[in-house]
């Protein structure tokens, strides 16, 4: 057998960057600074066409806002991140690749890292990059947890975070009469915003009580910034005459071709919705939403270890330095269970300084800023917990769905097909669901529909029976897979990316 | 106390410019998303799905749900909240997966 050149080892080319770093958040933001501060070369792959994730998501610049940070709190924080992030990018030693989605990340010999992208927004001409680095950041954040109820795929009822995200790049809303509904700080936020911009908003429904906070008063009393937070967002409610309805659900929204009003009742202690409660209250567009979830594909797909938190979410398992369980992959912000952008800010400056102290090309990290951010990781952390346990979804919420309620919006799976397969076929995990009736099975791989077919597969035959085991939370077996992050097209696939060699492996070539 | 999101945001964009929903013109402001220029026409839906025909129009804003799915200047299954809009960008309603064409 001749051997061809093709089948010649490739030698070993090094990696092109000490560290990338996937997400332009909060978290992504302040790793990149930080780490191109002591000397490192950095780059940052980002969806988005600015930097600031969702959290600083704010509007394109042909849209001339000169208030932007009437739409964000901290606003001066992003800036000035922004500035320092320029600087970096003009000397070269931070590349910001925008409208890049990183879709997978390999691994490629013992210390390298490849992040393969699709460019450009979806339609024809997207292209595909790939960059090697020595360390890879995982800052991916999150998006929101959505719970099914009758009547939520009208057009108008939209995710509470779609509708701030809207506002802050579009300078839009859904409509004139918003109702917010769901549980979640967030909700205060959104309610806040979207009142600040001119939308009537009838009613706030948190389906939890603040009650829950209260259970932790050390926690609390360790974290007046964010009790602070709380009052300012409470008090910009008052001021629009809105005072949030607790333990409350939209239980039903009703229209043919739009949401023209919803149902509000009220909740046991479970979430189990209270016979003969229900009240009705006209809107145009409702905004509704349950907190967020870690997005972990990229993470999960390198084999990085997961737990679960007090809300029932998989979050990565880090260690104090921002480690994941794979040597050389650390992550920042929400990936590591949902906290907010300060908790994220905390966590990219410090994942920044121990990789930089584990980098041959780094300047000397300081030790004490380490464990000053050490300290304020753990503080945040412990309040994102008592948030988490607060607002953790009832065992009951499934009672306010009908048969017929789409559960999977992509696939037009009913709750009772979740259920019959649950019931009659022995289905008790998500994945089982999904074979027996492709729930989670179309466009979003299941980000919409998981926490929900998780909570139905883990309900056992009976949803109604028993309220003291809370399957909603106990359900699942592990975080959802998915091999691809985003949609790869074959067109894109189809262009060779600048694929840096690797030692070992033969390069790819077509055999005549 | 604001009137609209434009005002709260001190926004002075420059000059809008139209597409088509339908045939029928949306103007847009630079820098806005398909989704977000449909949005402040008022037109919530775009699709309709493939198994029921319902209607769907943006849901989660952060390109996550695929709800959002729109035809633009022919080419299916688009996220309208993450693809800028363009001058002269004709939007059609997709009808299901869009790819009837294809049908052999």
């Amino acid at each position: 057998m001749p051997t061809s050149p093709s089948e010649q080892p490739v030698p070993p080319v090094p990696p092109e960057y000490d560290l990338a770093i996937v997400g332009a958040g909060p978290a992504g933001l302040a790793a990149a600074v930080t780490a191109a501060d002591l000397g490192m070369s950095v780059v940052v792959l980002d969806a988005a066409a600015a930097p600031g994730g969702q959290y600083y998501r704010h509007p394109a610049p042909g849209l001339g806002a000169a208030r932007p940070e009437a739409l964000h709190h901290g606003w001066a924080v992003f800036a000035d991140l922004v500035r320092r992030l320029d600087r970096h990018i003009g000397t070269g030693r931070v590349r910001h690749l925008v409208n890049h989605h990183v879709w997978t990340v390999e691994r490629g010999g013992s210390t390298a890292w490849t992040a393969h992208a699709v460019t450009g927004p979806d339609g024809p001409g997207q292209g595909r990059a790939a960059v090697t680095s020595r360390a890879l950041l995982l800052a991916t954040g999150s998006y929101e947890r959505q719970l099914p109820f009758p009547g939520w795929t009208l057009p108008g009822v939209v995710g509470a975070g779609g509708a701030q995200a809207m506002l802050k790049s579009g300078l839009v809303l859904p409509g004139r009469r918003i109702v917010v509904a769901g549980s979640g700080p967030l909700l205060l936020a959104v309610a806040g915003s979207l009142a600040a911009a001119g939308a009537t908003v009838p009613a706030v429904v948190e389906a939890a009580g603040y009650a829950g906070y209260a259970k932790n008063p050390r926690t609390l009393a360790a974290n007046p910034g964010k009790l602070l937070e709380g009052a300012v967002h409470g008090a910009a409610l008052l001021r629009h005459g809105l005072r949030p309805r607790t333990r409350s659900a939209v239980t039903e929204a009703h229209g043919t071709d739009r949401v023209e009003a919803v149902t509000v009742s009220r909740l046991d202690r479970d979430w189990r919705p209270v016979p003969g409660t229900g009240r009705r209250i006209a809107c145009d567009a409702l905004a509704v939403g349950h907190g967020l979830v870690p997005q972990l594909e990229l993470a999960t797909g390198l084999g990085c270890a997961t737990h679960r938190t007090p809300d029932g979410t998989y979050a990565l398992v880090l260690d104090d330095r921002q480690r994941t369980s794979v040597p050389g992959v650390w992550a920042a912000g929400e990936a590591g269970g949902v906290g907010g952008a300060q908790l994220a800010l905390t966590e990219g400056e410090l994942a920044a300084l121990t990789i930089a102290a584990v980098s041959r090309s780094a300047g000397r990290p300081d030790a004490r800023r380490a464990v000053a951010l050490r300290r304020t990781r753990s503080r945040l952390r412990a309040f994102a917990a008592v948030m988490a346990a607060a607002h953790r979804p009832g065992p009951g919420w499934p009672g306010w769905l009908s048969d017929d309620t789409d559960v999977c919006r992509c696939e037009e799976v009913s709750a009772g097909e979740v259920r019959a397969a649950v019931a009659d076929l022995g289905a008790h995990d998500a994945r089982t669901v999904k074979l027996f009736t492709r729930a989670g099975m179309g466009w979003c791989q299941g980000r919409m529909c998981g926490p929900a077919v998780d909570c139905l597969a883990g309900a056992g035959t009976d949803p109604g029976a028993d309220s003291s085991a809370d399957a909603c939370t106990d359900a699942g077996a592990g975080p959802d897979r998915r091999p691809l992050s985003c949609p790869v097209p074959l067109a894109a696939l189809s262009e060779p990316a600048a694929l840096p060699g690797r030692a070992g492996l033969p390069a790819i070539t077509e055999e005549p | 106390m604001a009137r609209n999101p434009v005002e709260l945001a001190g926004a002075t964009p420059g000059p809008s410019f139209e597409i088509t929903m339908d045939g029928r013109a949306v103007p847009v402001l630079p820098g806005q998303s398909i989704a977000a220029a449909l949005w402040s026409a008022g037109i919530l839906a775009w699709r309709t799905t493939r198994v029921n025909g319902r209607p769907r129009g943006a849901f989660c804003g952060i390109g996550s749900c695929f709800d959002c799915l729109a035809t633009v200047n022919g080419a299916p299954n688009q996220r309208a909240c993450l693809v800028p809009a363009r001058p002269g960008d004709l939007v059609t309603t997709q009808e299901g997966h869009g790819r009837a064409d294809l049908a052999v």
